[in-house]
């Protein structure tokens, strides 16, 4: 099994697309190929891969967001390039940071004004239950669940940019599975 | 000044005060006393305290103080100034505001966190909170929601 594929350049172009991610099949016809898919595997596949985020670093975990942003852990080369600062052209919102009780009704206004599909990526022990702040606080919301309903949790206080980029390619695995046009459940 | 001449300069303005010797020279004063103290500490040239370089509250359960670290420019020396407020429903002191700027923002802060009003300052409202907080730095401040006590 291994053997055969020894070498990306041998195999078909049906093989090519499959070992890219690409949903489809690939036929060789004179004059150019045809691609056979289904919309909804190929919108999903769109989809997940031109996630644009919502900057929204408010503690420490939008450090390491900013470093999973820049050259070393390279967040763009799976599709988050465009890092918007307005609500209305962003996809995911990575929520990197403390939330605190002054701060809450800002997040819920920034979720409501982003236009769906939408999806939230909690960062940080803080915004997944309050984290150091859970016990003898009275300002921080135990958790942005209360608040706005999260696709990905990242456990870390704060997590590492490779945990960071870990949960952005499970979202965008969630995404593959989703089903806008037909509606069936598809398996995983 | 040295410090016993700083000892002897503020027991002639207050003579009941309590000296203690830590990092710096500590003074304990009554609430009600402690402003013309305080006024008294920066414009007279021996002393010259022209640098408040923090204030703050702190709460000892029966009894507040407020604490005015000062430091001059000129001669070098450092004093901290502690104003003892037994009252504990309706504690008021005399604001520093029109003594040091610095103590604006300051004052501003204590009463936010524990309510201590400053008596003739100019813009005394709540900073960070909003008025349905209660005064959360206070030793029986209660928060059944967010406080989980173990």
């Amino acid at each position: 099994m291994g053997d055969e594929i020894k070498n990306i350049s041998n195999l078909s172009a049906s093989g090519k697309a499959a070992a890219a991610g690409f949903p489809g099949e690939v036929h060789e016809t004179p004059g150019g190929g045809i691609i056979t898919s289904k919309l909804d595997d190929l919108i999903d596949w769109a989809r997940s891969n031109s996630l644009w985020p919502l900057v929204f670093g408010t503690s420490c975990c939008a450090i390491e967001m900013m470093s999973t942003a820049s050259a070393k852990y390279d967040w763009s080369r799976f599709g988050f390039e465009v890092a918007r600062a307005t609500p209305r052209q962003a996809d995911v919102i990575v929520c990197a940071g403390t939330i605190v009780y002054k701060m809450a009704p800002v997040l819920k206004r920034l979720y409501d004004q982003m236009a769906d599909p939408k999806y939230v990526i909690a960062m940080g022990a803080c915004t997944i239950s309050g984290g150091p702040f859970f016990y003898n606080t009275y300002s921080v919301v135990k958790g942005i669940d209360h608040i706005v309903p999260v696709d990905v949790y990242v456990p870390g206080c704060p997590p590492r940019p490779e945990a960071l980029i870990h949960a952005l390619l499970e979202l965008q695995n969630k995404i593959r599975t989703e089903t806008p046009i037909s509606g069936k459940k598809k398996s995983a | 000044m040295t410090t016993e001449e700083l000892k002897q300069f503020i027991s002639l303005q207050v003579p009941e005060t309590v000296f203690e010797e830590a990092q710096f020279l500590n003074a304990i004063v009554d609430g009600s006393k402690a402003h013309a103290v305080l006024k008294t500490l920066r414009e007279h040239p021996e002393t010259d305290f022209d640098y408040l370089f923090c204030e703050s509250g702190v709460d000892w359960k029966e009894f507040f103080y407020v604490v005015y670290h000062m430091v001059s420019r000129r001669h070098k020396h450092t004093l901290v100034l502690k104003a003892k407020i037994s009252d504990r429903v309706n504690p008021q002191i005399e604001s520093a505001a029109y003594i040091w700027k610095t103590a604006e923002m300051h004052e501003l802060e204590i009463f936010d966190l524990f309510g201590i009003k400053f008596i003739n300052h100019p813009h005394l409202r709540r900073l960070f909170l909003d008025d349905t907080w209660g005064f959360p730095l206070r030793k029986d401040y209660v928060d059944e929601t967010n406080i989980v006590s173990l």
